[in-house]
């Protein structure tokens, strides 16, 4: 019989180790599901891993990249920081949502004025939005013990309606000709969030995703604070020996991370996206939690699972246009890398162990 | 010969547990097994009652060849164990529990009947359907030693079982331990207590470091003789230096707080002042209040700023941090969880509660090589054996990460030093180098309060003593002319007193 047993130290090779096994056994089992669907595996994985990085068109498609790791690793790394210390905000996707409203809204009550001081402003007001979604979870967790879980995935819904109320009353167009969808940021230089380099794919919110990666891992090794974030995920009651109050880091770690989504939700509305439209979220809060513990809820981890993810978007999209493959077939091709994550990382802290034999067997 | 066992051998990764073991226990036999933390008692009882299968080796019960696989298998052959950690749900009754224990349990009402017949006969008042989490630690016992009765055992085995007792719980324990031997049952008692064992045992077999190093009839030793058989080297007895009282450091008024702990118990109007130079000792069977008088102290629990006055400052609304920058450090019992993270290093550990008055933060940044430097001073001061500091705390043994922790509290120069269980599962030479390092500090001028259910630590190190007693604390009084019937009659309580009514 073949048993799990305790390892004294977690293993530093599995901890490195088990987000690259957990990409082979994806492609292994995602490619006997795209077999399974009668289109050729190896074309598939080909499509989706090899050609946005080195096929005919790369070019665009690096570019590309970027754009889609971007708001995923700002988002991530947010929520990272969360989940170190045993705080579950799951509605990163409605903090994103609220942030982009905000910021945009401030964009768009001071239109057409031209002053540099514009984008910085929205750039507070998108981190303010998010930072104030997140804090309903946070303070009804604080107060009356509430689970943040369960609120902060609720109140992504919330924020969704608030989006359609958004793209088709307070935020359209005036100018729109009845469409739905706000004034796009593109035709309006001092709100607008360009490449910085053309073809790079690079955005300020590219930008900032990196610079806040830096930060965190600095936060996580340097700081007290990302000290006591770290204990209090692995021994509450040691944290609370230390000093820690419990109810401060969840106001903090739900802040950051409300904050750094609202963040990539404004980046986003001003960037790619380039206006408040119904359907302007497109999951980037919650493909971050998979990002997130991809990698290793570690800043640096993060920045390449970042763009790990976004290879799987950039290629399934690719795959879907050109090879037929539902849409439905490259998001179960992602939550599988989410399970052979979770299930590999056992390894870390476990190894197999073959049973003892009979007794008196040596 | 009831059991015999011949040559038993089980290692671990790393360590050999037990080495060729033999010894044998005759039909109502009270035979003891005694050793240091470590020593292999735990693993042998394990495979005598098929928790754990040795390596090599053979048994007999009773004259056949004895290989429980598992526990069901033991105790289908007449072998039941009381475990040192109770395996009870606090939230169901004590029918309920014994219950849950048995493979075929009869109907409730049966059972309840049984529960009361076999609690009479052997001198255990325990009422069945009472809920589990309003009992004592002793009571709490009787369920489980009352769920073995029901097994009429051939063969009682018993890890440490008084050290959750009071001296009056024991005498009824003893009692009916005794009863048990004289009615044919055999006994195998683990303890390290070695005037217990003079008391009850017929026989006992000494193991270290997984071997059995010795064996001897109890009674015609001395408590001391066999301490050393199980050390293996001649005991010190820790110096107490004598030293005038200063002012006073730790002063606690009046104080009262709720448990935050599910079952605890909640403070009541505790008050206690603690002089620099002075040791104060607190007894009390553990889940007496214990562990809130801690978190009180630490700050993890505050109160209204003046209960708690550390010199002479309020600081019954601080928290940890700030207590300790008030001069105040504590120590919990609970190594894994609560006194350590059990997954970060020993460095991060050693920043847990050494970071404010060490001054290893600055500016909020974590001076490293500072902690670092830290950890190594603790790890060389208290022979802390590690690979090294960045080693993972769970991967020290029990004994190694309690040196390491009394280490880090031990070597902040508070003024006020507060520490729960300081030698829990400690081999004897390291518990003694603690307590040596309890009284210098306290020779320094530092006012340390200790609690234990230890007695024989308290009485040893203590310069006054008080009972905690269902969250009540006695009046301190000077330990010197203390009696041991006045600490019985301290320890006793009023639900004490009552056992000994219904045991009378």
């Amino acid at each position: 019989m073949i048993r799990l047993e305790k390892r004294a130290s977690p293993s530093r090779f599995w901890l490195y180790a088990t987000p690259v096994v957990a990409v082979l056994l994806t492609m292994v089992v995602g490619g006997v599901l795209f077999a399974l669907m009668g289109k050729n595996p190896v074309e598939v994985i080909r499509t989706i891993f090899w050609d946005p990085l080195f096929g005919e068109f790369a070019f665009y498609l690096r570019g590309q990249l970027l754009v889609k790791a971007g708001p995923l690793i700002l988002i991530a790394i947010g929520l990272a920081l969360g989940f170190r210390a045993g705080i579950w905000n799951i509605g990163a996707e409605g903090q994103y949502i609220m942030g982009a409203i905000c910021g945009a809204a401030v964009g768009l009550a001071v239109f057409p004025t031209e002053n540099r001081m514009i984008y910085p402003v929205m750039v507070i007001a998108g981190a303010f939005g998010g930072w104030a979604w997140a804090m309903i979870p946070a303070l009804l967790k604080t107060r009356f013990n509430t689970n943040e879980i369960l609120v902060s995935l609720m109140l992504v819904y919330v924020a969704e309606t608030i989006l359609a109320k958004a793209a088709t009353g307070f935020l359209k167009n005036p100018e729109g000709m009845g469409f739905p969808g706000s004034r796009n940021f593109s035709s309006y230089p001092a709100a607008a969030n360009p490449e910085l380099i053309a073809g790079s794919g690079l955005h300020w919110g590219g930008v900032a995703a990196l610079v806040t990666a830096g930060l965190a891992w600095v936060l996580l090794t340097r700081h007290i604070a990302g000290y006591q974030i770290r204990l209090a995920g692995q021994a509450p009651r040691a944290a609370r020996f230390h000093g820690v109050s419990p109810g401060r880091l969840v106001v903090l770690c739900m802040g950051l991370s409300g904050a750094l989504a609202g963040l990539a939700g404004l980046f986003e509305v001003t960037g790619p996206a380039g206006q408040i439209s119904i359907d302007f979220n497109t999951g980037y809060g919650f493909t971050a939690i998979i990002v997130a513990f991809l990698g290793r809820l570690n800043p640096l981890g993060i920045v390449l699972a970042g763009f790990l993810m976004a290879l799987t978007y950039v290629g399934g999209e690719m795959a879907a246009t050109n090879l037929g493959l539902p849409d439905a077939a490259i998001q179960v091709f992602q939550g599988m890398l989410l399970f052979f994550l979770l299930a590999v990382d056992v390894l870390t802290n476990y190894r197999f162990r073959r049973s003892a034999g009979a007794l008196g067997a040596k | 010969m009831l059991l015999q066992v011949e040559g038993i051998t089980k290692a671990y990764p790393g360590v050999v547990a037990n080495s060729d073991v033999s010894f044998s226990v005759g039909a109502g036999e009270v035979h003891a097994l005694l050793g240091e933390n470590g020593a292999g008692k735990s693993t042998l009882v394990k495979m005598i009652y098929g928790l754990v299968r040795p390596d090599a080796g053979r048994m007999e019960l009773r004259g056949e060849a004895y290989a429980p696989a598992k526990p069901a298998e033991a105790r289908r052959l007449g072998v039941a164990m009381v475990f040192q950690h109770f395996s009870l749900f606090e939230a169901l009754n004590v029918a309920e529990n014994v219950a849950l224990g048995m493979e075929n349990p009869p109907p409730m009402k049966e059972l309840a009947a049984r529960i009361r017949a076999v609690s009479e006969e052997y001198g255990l008042p325990l009422e069945p359907g009472r809920m589990v989490g309003d009992l004592s630690a002793g009571e709490r016992q009787r369920v489980e030693i009352i769920r073995c009765l029901l097994q009429e055992p051939k063969l009682l085995i018993m890890d440490e079982p008084t050290s959750v007792l009071t001296p009056l719980e024991v005498e009824i324990l003893f009692k009916t331990l005794r009863q048990l031997a004289r009615e044919g049952t055999s006994i195998l008692y683990i303890s390290h207590k070695l005037e217990e064992i003079r008391s009850l045992c017929d026989a006992a077999t000494i193991l270290r470091r997984g071997r059995v190093v010795a064996t001897c009839v109890p009674r015609d030793r001395t408590a001391r003789e066999m301490a050393e058989l199980m050390v293996g080297a001649a005991l010190k007895t820790p110096e107490r230096r004598k030293a005038a009282l200063g002012p006073v450091a730790l002063g606690v008024s009046g104080l009262s707080v709720e448990s935050p702990i599910p079952f605890g118990t909640s403070l009541k109007d505790v008050s206690l002042v603690v002089h620099r130079g002075e040791v104060l000792g607190i007894a009390g069977v553990a889940g007496n209040g214990q562990d809130e008088l801690l978190l009180a102290l630490s700050g993890e629990v505050r109160a209204e700023a003046d209960r708690v006055r550390i010199e002479g400052h309020a600081a019954g609304h601080l928290g940890p941090a700030e207590r300790r920058r008030a001069g105040l450090v504590a120590a919990p019992e609970d190594r894994y969880g609560h006194a350590a993270a059990p997954d970060m290093s020993l460095v991060e550990n050693a920043l847990l509660s050494g970071a404010v008055r060490k001054g290893l933060v600055a500016a909020g940044f974590i001076d490293w090589g500072a902690t670092r430097a830290f950890a190594q001073e603790i790890i060389a001061a208290y022979d802390v054996r590690t690979p090294g500091p960045e080693v993972a705390a769970r991967a020290l043994s029990g004994g190694n990460l309690q040196k390491f922790l009394m280490g880090r509290e031990l070597m902040q120069g508070a003024a006020v030093i507060v520490i729960n269980q300081p030698t829990w599962g400690v081999d004897a030479a390291a518990a003694a180098a603690i307590r040596q390092s309890i009284l210098d500090r306290a020779a320094e001028g530092a006012a340390v309060l200790v609690i234990s259910q230890d007695l024989d630590e308290l009485l040893e190190i203590a310069d006054s003593f008080a009972v905690l007693n269902e969250g009540r604390l006695t009046k301190p009084r000077p330990v010197e002319g203390l009696t041991m019937e006045e600490i019985g009659l301290m320890m006793g309580g009023a639900h004490g007193m009552e056992v000994a009514h219904h045991a009378g």
